[in-house]
């Protein structure tokens, strides 16, 4: 019995519900909207805190025991992510308070984000493979109708592929989901990692390879990206910035969760192949981003090119399988998302302000911003953290990566990741100079409003995010050692298995007692499959 | 569309549906049916009677937006997941009460019953929310 | 059995695939619906088909009548069948609007977002 954990999904829930409930007055949704965010925030520090202090977490949804319910589970990786989740909610949620129209927020604005945030929740904490899909869903759901919310020509454009690809992904999931349970008999992640040891290679090598195009269209990775430059720079930057943040590493959890819980068996195989996509959606990513000219199109590739760093941490960790290495590697890794969620998303909202200013996200109409030198600075502290100078957090982000890839003698990818990392910086430089740098365009094309004043509360969460990247860059020794403690809890599951399914047999034959207990006792009215939870001891 | 026929049979097939739609939600605890598709036949009646007539007559039999059934639906379905957090038990367990009804005998009502009828609402509020959206342009 | 669903959820796959190269959107999205279908179909072909009983405990036993079917892959079929119709209308919503908006149902026309 632990409320504490079913608390992040169920505080948007609730905070959706009552938005819909109130959505014909935008003002109360937008305060409600707020509170919702800071609960989420206040609620997913609590939880860091006691998964830290208490070790893993785990209950058993509607009561139902471990492998036949669903159950909900966080370790210190999940607590990572949850709590990283609802500091983007607050932040966006703060963004969106003085730049989402009218027509947006009475249509739905605020219950959709909430929706998604318990999507995002949803798919961090569960440890249940049926119930992962559920919560993709949600979270795709929502994503969809932010992301067509408006109905512009290029919205509905870059929906289409978003949807197309999207819902291709979970059909490949349910089609895999439905080979394991095949193959196995159950879909509890933490039960299946105990099933699938006795299963043919061969079989979960191709159940692996069908999750890696699954998670992989979700996580954007190299030949399954091209959704996610068609489509970011559509939607107003509060939803850009949200989507940046939140989703692609949704898909990057999934992957991480699954290839170090389940699919350990052939590393040679599936993380080599892990590693080569790695480094292709490095490059690929950094130079499509070069070849850009429109802000948020540059940002949306290097989230691509970002996701490539993240997936070089996991397949470093297959290939140096339980060494104290492949705990560095995949702490690297995790310390890299969160440092990318940060920064992704504050550089989003950056841009957001770049176009109230000028009116445009073409860097060629933009200009001139560097005499506003605090929104300059808030802007260069994550683009050079982004592209990993010290002593912001990406440079200790790529840092132990490269680290990682030495220790592995995987010279290669190493060199690879050194060389996006100075293209990153060019692309970074080029936003600087035409964006800040260069003297604001005098003949500005007549079709665009330019404002020259932007909302001071935009400043807000961009100043908390640009904050926060220092601080991980300046404190990158405690975070590095979560991050290590998140790492070393994937690396041995024995702690999850434990928090999930208890002593498994010890547990089978309380649920067996209690069937007959509950079918035996005269309470029982009626014809029942499984006992009454109110009847257990 | 402007057919006699159609509307007639709308009339009468409009109540008619509703109550099957109940009788499918109430089924659903033992035996096939439940809130999801007792809330499919019940948009499917009140799409029909907007087919015959026209939207507005339908947002006259709803009185009120269906974006509001969203909420009311989801509301409900979350608190009959918080009624065990309150007895102390896991989020959505099921919560039981046993209830003698003169005539019939013993019921079991329970929060599964209150959770089918929140899918039931909520299901009726997206299909009546996208329909009209379609039908109104 | 299992032969003739599998060969069935096959050709579902295959034919979804066929529909969504096509470049008209009202072929994407039947060939959405046809992939959805066909994995719902791998779900139910490869939870096993057999002629068995409900796997419900009748009153006053300690156990169902063997054999019982296992109720999961219709408990999981349901859900994706639940979900996938919340999306065919989004995504059915989603064509007509942009059918309007660009004035042409060719999907190579709808390529003003690529880069």
């Amino acid at each position: 019995m632990n409320t504490l954990l079913v608390l992040p999904i169920l505080i948007p829930l609730a905070t959706a519900t009552v938005a819909t409930l109130s959505w014909r007055k935008p003002a109360l949704d937008r305060w409600l909207g707020l509170l919702g965010a800071a609960a989420l925030l206040g609620v997913s520090i609590a939880l860091l805190w006691r998964v830290r202090a208490e070790g893993i977490q785990a209950v058993q949804v509607g009561a139902w025991p471990a492998p036949y319910g669903i159950t909900l589970v966080a370790d210190l990786f999940a607590a990572i992510m949850v709590l990283l989740a609802g500091l983007m909610g607050l932040s966006v949620a703060v963004y969106s308070l003085v730049s989402i129209d009218r027509g947006r927020e009475v249509f739905g604005y605020y219950p959709l984000l909430h929706v998604l945030l318990a999507g995002v929740c949803g798919a961090f904490l569960t440890g249940d493979l049926f119930n992962l899909y559920v919560w993709f869903e949600v979270m795709l759901i929502a994503s969809f109708v932010l992301l067509t919310l408006g109905g512009e020509r290029a919205q509905l454009e870059g929906a289409i592929k978003y949807v197309t690809l999207n819902l291709l992904s979970s059909a490949v999931f349910l089609t895999a989901v439905a080979i394991l349970y095949g193959v196995t008999g159950t879909l509890n992640m933490a039960d299946l990692h105990n099933k699938l040891a006795t299963v043919p290679a061969g079989v979960t090598t191709t159940v692996a390879m069908l999750f890696l195009i699954t998670f992989g269209i979700k996580a954007a990775v190299f030949p399954l990206f091209f959704w996610l430059p068609a489509s970011y720079h559509t939607p107003p930057v509060a939803v850009s910035a949200i989507f940046a943040g939140l989703l692609t590493k949704v898909g990057v959890y999934a992957l991480i969760r699954v290839f170090t819980l389940l699919f350990l068996q052939n590393p040679a195989y599936t993380h080599t192949l892990l590693l080569w996509i790695a480094g292709l959606t490095m490059i690929t990513g950094v130079l499509g981003a070069i070849a850009q000219h429109e802000f948020r199109r540059v940002l949306s590739f290097h989230i691509v090119s970002q996701i490539g760093y993240m997936i070089m941490g996991l397949a470093l960790f297959g290939l140096s399988a339980s060494t104290p290495l492949a705990a560095f590697s995949l702490a690297a890794s995790i310390f890299y998302i969160a440092h990318h969620i940060v920064v992704k998303t504050n550089l989003f909202l950056v841009s957001g302000i770049a176009h109230q200013l000028r009116g445009s996200y073409e860097l060629k109409d933009l200009g001139g911003l560097a005499s506003r030198p605090a929104l300059a600075i808030l802007f260069l502290v994550p683009a050079l953290s982004l592209a990993g100078l010290p002593p912001l957090s990406g440079f200790f982000a790529k840092l132990s990566l490269i680290q990682a890839a030495f220790g592995g003698r995987y010279f290669a990818i190493a060199a690879v990741a050194l060389t996006v990392s100075l293209l990153t910086l060019y692309s970074m430089t080029k936003i600087w100079i035409e964006a800040f740098w260069k003297p604001a365009p005098s003949a500005n094309n007549g079709q665009n409003a330019v404002r020259d004043k932007y909302h001071p509360v935009l400043l807000v969460p961009v100043s908390a995010l640009a904050l926060i990247t220092l601080l991980i860059g300046l404190s990158a020794g405690p975070v590095f050692d979560l991050s290590v403690e998140a790492a070393q809890q994937l690396q041995d599951p024995r702690g999850y298995l434990t928090a999930v399914l208890g002593e498994t047999a010890e547990n089978q034959k309380r649920f067996e007692h209690d069937a007959r207990a509950s079918l035996s006792s005269p309470s029982a009215a009626s014809v029942e499959v499984w006992p009454r939870a109110g009847d257990r001891p | 569309m402007n057919s006699l026929i159609l509307r007639t049979a709308a009339q009468y097939l409009l109540p008619i549906m509703l109550l099957f739609s109940v009788f499918l939600l109430l089924r659903g605890h033992q035996e096939p049916g439940g809130g999801f598709v007792g809330g499919l036949v019940a948009s499917a009646a009140l799409i029909l009677y907007a087919i015959g007539y026209d939207t507005a007559a339908l947002r006259q039999v709803l009185r009120c937006d269906p974006r509001m059934l969203i909420g009311v639906g989801l509301s409900v379905a979350l608190v009959s997941g918080l009624v065990a957090l309150l007895n102390g038990q896991p989020f959505l367990t099921g919560q039981w009460v046993s209830w003698s009804v003169p005539g019939i005998g013993e019921i079991d009502v329970g929060t599964p019953l209150l959770f089918d009828v929140g899918v039931y609402i909520v299901v009726l509020g997206v299909n009546l929310t996208i329909t009209l959206s379609l039908l109104e342009q | 059995m299992e032969t003739v669903l599998a060969v069935v959820a096959g050709g579902l796959f295959a034919a979804a695939f066929y529909l969504m190269l096509r470049r008209s959107l009202v072929k994407l999205v039947i060939g959405l619906v046809l992939l959805s279908h066909a994995a719902n179909l791998a779900i139910f072909t490869i939870g096993g088909l057999t002629r068995a009983n409900a796997p419900i405990v009748a009153l006053g036993k300690m156990q169902p009548d063997l054999p019982t079917a296992d109720p999961l892959p219709q408990a999981l079929i349901l859900t994706a069948i639940v979900i996938s119709f919340g999306v065919t209308a989004f995504a059915v919503v989603l064509l007509q609007r942009a059918y309007q908006a660009v004035g042409s149902d060719d999907l190579d026309k709808m390529n003003t977002t690529d880069t």
